[in-house]
């Protein structure tokens, strides 16, 4: 037995050291990532970032050089109380944030880099830079953040801010601290924008200090410049819209129907992009992001879903007549509205019987409500009609995503024969049920950016480009989705009479006060009635104004939708607004100052603030118009005189 | 004639193999841990590689010195080796330089001698020529104090000059002396007496009472023979006691500030994160390295100079007592192991040669060869890793230095002469 102390020591010290072995390189040992290699260092150099013009060549983004302290906490050493008050100084930050900074970045990583005080001046650069040496484990990274040349466009243009590490987990491309487009063109266009950040592995000693390129730089790679993009925003329109939508809530898209572009794209209320840049970025973001009433991030034109009201008659008049289930001569009576069962859907009044003509130009309801029972009633069930009717509605790129380069979006709402089987039960509605529809309430919801679509595709007499803010990439093609025609279900050869028939709102119609002599707009008025809740009870609020239009009425350079909320009835803001936005588009300049003054000169704001007054409050008609001082009014035009020309 | 044959494989070639390799694999892991920049000379004397390569190359010729004495020449001079070893320790007192605060090294010109590496081999052909005495007899306490002055002269020695882990080599010889008949007694205190401490150290003096008390008890209750008295149950409980209470005040006053810290870093004694952290800074630098640099190495290792930590030079003293850092960042799992399996698969083979013997001298100094060899191993390899506190010894055959690798080639080779005369020992 003596013989065996020994030898049973040696086998069993040998089975331990190789089961720590195995804890230490293979069980508790990561794969091997030369970024979390303590003994490398990778130096990042970032590539420019690609800058952004708009459609006619006018710089609107562009860069400016941005220096962070960054931070590895395992390098870092203690400093004694007069360095670190002399380092606290050169970073204007206290002890506290000093200590405070140090512990997050541990928390984070002990060995990666953090961002220790992001985007210093470039005069705490030009100090700090000189004495940076002193503090080990500290370092300075040069980055370029975003300088924007305008002060509009800030939704369209969004911005960019530090990845967070969701990110990062999911795309290590990024490290802590990188920049990333967080809004906007920035968001969709970010891989192009960025470039690739080239990279330098350093081989370093146990002392921190460089002792060459790690093998010779066979890893490195070079940084690639990001891609200068061309976006199809006009921006002499964008900021004249955006003079417009002053003291207003609501959305502008304006889309060129010939190829899809995107001209303008106002949300009101909007900001200044240039308070998302630099040091301030994250609390003048939050500040945004909290203002949960004007809502300045919610972009109104993408994602705001409404009832799109009258202008949705038109599709139904086009269905009717590919349908064959009415002739643009038939007509219906309509005695101040439409009368099923002992309901009545009224309307206002006008001549009777009404044609299509008539129909679409008084906007009537009587008439759009016989038309869309035709197109129901063509079918055996009410639901193989609603699910036809469905399906030429969704043709024109309503109820579903646009599928576009926008970084935000909803898709609306196109009911089907599903819908109502979830609502009613299979087989147990009628069309009465869902005779809303005929004029564009009930279960139908789309964004302004649909509508807009909706009018380039009746203008361009049955087909769409799908709405894209990307026209040019430096040294590359746009999607080919974006070049590709999309087809609606309804032939050419209809659209002639419903666009008179727009184009009559204009001549005889909701809109003939909006006319802008030399221009033939076509155009169809809406309103949406919306409710808030209020101390927990829905309340009714004054109706959206709503307006789509396109112009000329052959060929049209650009297609509509102007959203007001709480605007009243389509042509008092929304249809002034598109009036003036066509005609500052196609003439550069505008000939109805009388509309361009009103809707300058009334402000909205006192109709948003009414449901927080905690006062009982009329709607509609019991609404008045309030105006802007007269200073005001004139800093308002000051501004549009400053506007620059494209 | 056919005794010259004879004489020409009589050598354990299974241990020289194993040996070969392990010197070989060290230099290459030398190379790696030492060079700066490129290799334009293999025998580039200012590196360390090259020295090592030298040392190398003249481990031969002492190889080849010590097959070709006679084997009776080793027990028939053990004794005068025994002393000239000793008056090499002395003589550092008057002549010896300081290197790191431990007065171990001769100086001559620019090379420098460690005696105590020689001093092993030396006090084990000593206890070999004592124990293989015809009137030694193990089991008299007599001779158990003689054999351990044997190794308490030159281990008092190295530690008065400082040089603590390598008076703890000196322990080794425990293992020879149970081989050769000490009681089972000791074996039982000296287990007990680590448990104690361990203890003691990490749950307190009461907790270590309560166990003490009931392992005692058990014990008590179930013992065969009634030949102890409660009463020496009971001493021998307050002499655990006091022990442990020893223990605690050792650690507390009688320990330097960076041998307490590497203690309670090994057992985990301290608990405020703070001073953990500072505590970690200041003892476990190299410690956190190396454990570092040996997990990233993964299951393949890095590569033959390409190592990242071992280039950057990030594990202090990464060429002698942490080359094993070295091993496992550049060869992995797959190559540390091999050397856990080299160095237990010679220790064995030494073991098995030492129980072959015919003479008690050659078992005895065998048994004393696989000791020294095995503690090295365990302590060196075991520190690196984080399993034992940190105790600077050399990893045999594989650290950089002459001294050590002679002292160590000396030791093996001396066993393998001895081995190869079996046949004429009647
Ligand atoms: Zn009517």
């Amino acid at each position: 037995m003596r013989k065996l102390l020994l030898l049973t020591t040696v086998i069993l010290v040998g089975l331990v050291f190789i089961a720590r072995l195995f804890y230490l390189q293979v069980y508790g040992g990561y794969d091997y990532n030369i970024f979390e290699d303590t003994a490398i260092k990778p130096e990042y150099t970032y590539p420019k970032r690609g800058y952004v013009y708009d459609r006619n060549g006018k710089l609107l983004v562009a860069n400016q050089p941005s220096y962070d302290v960054m931070v590895i906490p395992r390098e870092v050493e203690p400093l004694d109380s007069l360095e670190l008050v002399e380092f606290c100084n050169l970073l204007k930050i206290t002890k506290e944030d000093y200590d405070k900074k140090l512990e997050r970045a541990k928390n984070y990583s002990p060995r990666l880099p953090s961002p220790f005080v992001p985007q210093l001046s470039k005069s705490d650069y030009a100090v700090l830079q000189e004495k940076m040496r002193k503090y080990t484990g500290f370092y300075i990274q040069k980055r370029s953040l975003r300088s924007y040349q305008t002060t509009i466009g800030a939704n369209v243009l969004g911005d960019i801010g530090e990845v967070n590490r969701s990110i990062i987990e999911k795309q290590p491309y990024y490290k802590l601290g990188d920049l990333i487009g967080k809004q906007g063109v920035e968001k969709t266009y970010e891989e192009t924008l960025r470039g690739i950040k080239g990279i330098k592995f350093i081989q370093k000693d146990r002392f921190n200090k460089n002792i060459g390129p790690y093998k010779e730089g066979k890893f490195d790679t070079l940084p690639k410049p990001g891609k200068d993009i061309t976006i199809t925003i006009d921006s002499q329109l964008q900021a004249y819209g955006e003079l417009l939508m002053t003291n207003k809530r609501g959305g502008i898209v304006a889309i060129e129907p010939s190829s899809g572009e995107i001209l303008a794209m106002v949300s009101g209320p909007s900001y200044n992009p240039n308070l998302l840049v630099g040091r301030d970025r994250s609390k003048n973001f939050n500040k945004l992001y909290r203002d949960s009433i004007a809502k300045p991030l919610f972009d109104r034109g993408l994602q705001a879903m409404y009832p799109p009201g009258s202008p949705f008659k038109t599709l139904n008049a086009l269905i009717a007549l590919q349908e064959g289930v009415v002739s643009t001569e038939d007509r219906f009576s309509c005695n101040m509205g439409y009368r099923y069962g002992n309901r009545k859907m009224g309307c206002h009044a006008h001549k009777s019987p009404v044609n299509m003509n008539i129909g679409i130009y008084e906007s009537c309801n009587a008439y759009f409500a016989n038309v869309y029972r035709r197109i129901m009633d063509k079918y055996d069930s009410p639901a193989e009609g609603m699910d036809n009717w469905s399906k030429h509605i969704k043709s024109f790129g309503l109820g579903d995503y646009l599928n576009n380069d926008l970084s935000v979006g909803q898709p609306g709402k196109v009911p089907t024969a599903a819908t109502y089987d979830r609502g009613y039960g299979k087989n147990k509605w009628y069309t009465t049920f869902t005779i809303s529809n005929a004029i564009g309430q009930g279960e139908v919801l789309a964004t302004p950016i649909q509508l807009a679509n909706m009018a380039a595709a009746i203008g361009n007499r049955g087909y769409y480009y799908t709405p894209h803010i990307i026209k040019n990439i430096e040294g590359d093609t746009i999607p080919l989705k974006f070049t590709t025609p999309k087809y609606t279900t309804i032939d050419k050869k209809h659209f002639e009479p419903v666009v008179q028939g727009m184009h009559d709102v204009y001549n005889k119609g909701t809109a003939k006060n909006l006319k802008v002599n030399g221009i033939d707009i076509c155009g169809k008025t809406g309103t949406a009635e919306n409710f808030a809740i209020i101390d927990s009870i829905k309340t009714q609020l004054t109706d959206h104004s709503i307006f789509v239009a396109f112009a000329p009425k052959d060929n049209p350079k650009i297609a509509i939708a102007v959203f007001i909320e709480n605007g009243y009835f389509g042509s008092r803001f929304a249809g002034r607004m598109a009036s003036l936005m066509i005609e500052y588009y196609l003439r550069g300049e505008i000939t109805r100052k009388d509309m361009e003054s009103f809707v300058l000169r009334y402000s909205l704001e006192h109709e948003y603030r009414k449901p927080y007054s905690g006062e009982p409050f009329g709607i509609n008609r019991q609404t008045t118009l309030e105006a802007i001082s007269e200073e005001e009014y004139e800093n308002l035009l000051n501004l549009k005189a400053e506007i620059p020309k494209s | 004639m056919l005794r010259e044959n004879q004489r020409r494989f009589k050598f354990d070639w299974i241990t020289i193999i194993l040996f070969l390799l392990l010197v070989g694999f060290g230099y290459v892991n030398i190379l790696s841990a030492s060079h700066d920049g490129e290799v334009t000379s293999y025998f580039n004397m200012s590196e360390l590689y090259g020295k090592q390569l030298v040392f190398i190359g003249l481990t031969f010729v002492i190889i080849l010195l010590i097959l070709s004495l006679e084997a009776k020449f080793y027990e028939r001079f053990s004794s005068i080796i025994y002393l000239v070893a000793i008056l090499s320790l002395v003589g550092l007192f008057i002549f010896g330089k300081d290197v790191n605060g431990a007065r171990s090294w001769y100086g001559i010109g620019s090379m420098t001698i460690q005696p105590s590496e020689f001093a092993k081999f030396a006090t084990a052909l000593a206890v070999a020529k004592y124990i293989s005495d015809i009137q030694t007899n193990m089991k008299t306490l007599k001779d158990q104090i003689r054999v351990a002055a044997i190794i308490f002269i030159p281990a008092l020695l190295i530690l008065l000059q400082n040089d603590a882990g390598s008076t703890i080599v000196y322990l080794a010889f425990f293992f020879v002396f149970y081989r050769e008949g000490l009681q089972q007694i000791y074996l039982i205190v000296v287990i007990s007496l680590i448990l104690l401490a361990v203890l003691s150290l990490k749950f307190g003096i009461l907790a270590t009472t309560v166990v003490a008390l009931i392992a005692l008890t058990v014990r008590y209750f179930f013992r065969k023979k009634k030949r102890a008295s409660k009463l020496q149950y009971i001493l021998v409980l307050f002499i655990a006691v006091g022990f442990a209470y020893g223990v605690k005040l050792f650690y507390e006053h009688g320990l330097q500030t960076h041998q307490q810290n590497r203690i309670s870093l090994w057992l985990r004694l301290e608990k405020d994160p703070v001073k953990l952290e500072q505590m970690r800074k200041a003892e476990a630098y190299n410690l956190i390295q190396s454990e570092e640099a040996i997990s990233s190495g993964g299951l393949t290792g890095k590569g033959f100079f390409e190592g990242t930590r071992t280039t950057g030079k990030f594990v202090p003293e990464q060429e002698t007592d942490y080359i094993f850092s070295t091993v496992g960042e550049e060869w992995g799992f797959l190559g540390s192991s091999a050397v856990v399996l080299l160095f237990v698969f010679l220790i064995i083979r030494i073991l098995y040669l030492a129980e072959a013997q015919k003479s008690q001298f050659s078992r005895v100094y065998g048994y004393g060869v696989a000791s020294i060899l095995f503690v090295h191993f365990t302590i060196n390899i075991g520190m690196v890793m984080g399993l034992i506190p940190t105790v600077g010894i050399p990893l045999p055959f594989f650290s950089y230095g002459g001294s050590g690798l002679w002292g160590f080639t000396i030791l093996l080779f001396i066993f393998i002469k001895l081995d190869s005369n079996k046949i004429n020992e009647w």
